[in-house]
């Protein structure tokens, strides 16, 4: 079975370690947020100049003048820090954020992603997600294998403009955990019930199958 | 005006001196942070063929949004757009020049710009369409991009608090692009919440110091919400 949205999240939380600082995309990866761990302790970063961001707000406590790179009204957690926007992309172009967690259109076998612009359609802009891909170290990408038509997202070249080149060292999708390396998807992982077949067939790339693939564990 | 005091009693006197094809630079993320008696101004004084550098254009009926009624804005420079009807309808009519810059670019820009340097370096961006006609440079066998600081013929801001002679400080988010904006604008003019006396702020709590702060004026705020979320009720 092919992983819903929020079991995607639940498997990227297990990338993350106690002490990171982390900054989460819009749609799968906020899900990320409600996953993590036990006892283990991560600092949400959002590039409007907020880390340490916590959960959203209650009546009582929405407060216009505090919202995440979503726009949504969003509160602090206690140790936060609050800072301008030149600060907080200096924090990611610097490399200072461990993880990096964002969606995508496609993914490429050389570690390029596209996820800003569908020419033909309304471009709305790529706000922070260059600079998240340019500057970060360790990114992990969440999106569909295919989309609806059933067309691979896993491509050997991407065909729409480009966010970043080079950039991406891991995807996790609904069918599979790959790692991106010397020019191919290495398969890692695969969802529970779905076939090693599956994935090759949904997948436009170049992918390599070492030996037995173990299906992701969930607790 | 005497000695420091940048305080003007009017939005008419605030906005003074501001004329068609004026390169304008706003804070603000999203409806967050925005000054937005500045912004009604320049609506009311009907001002055009102006560009704006912002990291977004408000909505349809607040923010930048409101400059669009009257086709005021000639171009923006943005890195995320589109949350309007009307924005929408010029962009694709061509009656809109849409400039999009990662938005870590974009403030870097502008901090570059107030910091007196032309052009800087960055990865952001290497390898795509926003690479396009700028220098690519190697340093330690990376790829990275020449990008033109801008400065502003004004900047127009929000803070919490100003005192008299234009020390700010900023309330929590909509802190944002605001501290860069206030310096790269060669006239900044500073909408807050409250005017306090000089001494009031400690100097080390201080984010913008005044050098920066051409006028400042009171405002007040409508604060609106573009995105309400809330915590689910615990059961």
């Amino acid at each position: 079975m092919a992983l819903s949205r929020e079991q995607i999240a639940m498997r990227v939380a297990q990338e993350l370690q106690d002490g990171y600082y982390v900054n989460l995309g819009i749609g799968i990866p906020t899900l990320v947020a409600n996953y993590v761990p036990e006892g283990m302790q991560v600092m949400l970063q959002s590039e409007n100049g907020l880390l340490g961001m916590g959960p959203y707000p209650t009546e009582d406590e929405v407060d216009a003048d505090m919202i995440n790179a979503g726009k949504e009204t969003v509160t602090a957690i206690t140790g936060a820090s609050i800072f301008s926007s030149a600060e907080s992309f200096a924090m990611i172009r610097g490399g200072h954020v461990d993880l990096t967690v964002l969606g995508a259109f496609e993914v490429d076998q050389l570690g390029n992603i596209a996820s800003y612009m569908i020419p033909g359609k309304l471009v709305k802009g790529m706000g922070g997600a260059m600079d998240l891909v340019a500057g970060a170290q360790n990114i992990v990408v969440t999106m569909t294998h295919a989309d609806k038509r059933g067309n691979s997202k896993l491509l050997e070249k991407c065909t729409l403009p480009l966010t970043g080149v080079d950039c991406i060292k891991k995807v996790v999708t609904d069918l599979a955990v790959m790692e991106i390396k010397d020019g191919a998807f290495y398969l890692l992982e695969r969802a529970p019930g779905v076939s090693v077949e599956e994935i090759q067939q949904k997948t436009a790339g170049k992918l390599i199958v070492n030996g037995e693939i173990p299906e992701m564990q969930f607790d | 005006m005497a000695g420091f005091d940048k305080v003007v009693n009017s939005y008419d006197e605030a906005m003074a001196g501001l004329e068609d094809g004026m390169t304008v630079i706003a804070g603000g993320f999203g409806l967050c942070g925005i000054p937005e008696g500045l912004i009604a101004e320049i609506k009311k004084k009907g001002t055009k063929e102006l560009t704006f550098v912002s990291n977004n254009c408000g909505v349809d009926d607040f923010g930048l949004g409101l400059l669009l009624q009257d086709k005021q804005i000639k171009k923006m420079i943005s890195s995320y757009v589109g949350e309007n009807a009307e924005f929408e309808r010029q962009f694709l009519s061509g009656e809109l020049e849409v400039e999009l810059t990662p938005q870590g670019t974009l403030a870097e820009k502008m901090r570059a710009g107030g910091a007196g340097i032309p052009a800087f370096y960055t990865a952001t961006g290497f390898g795509t369409p926003v690479a396009e006609g700028k220098d690519v440079r190697e340093f330690n066998g990376r790829n990275y991009i020449l990008e033109e600081s801008i400065t502003g013929d004004f900047a127009i801001i929000r803070a919490w608090k100003a005192d008299k002679i234009g020390n700010l400080v900023y309330r929590d988010t909509a802190m944002n692009f605001n501290p860069m904006a206030a310096t790269a604008g060669k006239v900044t003019v500073v909408e807050v919440e409250e005017i306090v006396e000089v001494g009031e702020i400690p100097p080390t709590e201080i984010h913008t110091p005044g050098i920066y702060v051409n006028r400042i004026i009171q405002g007040s705020f409508e604060k609106r919400i573009e995105r309400l979320t809330l915590a689910k009720e615990e059961s």
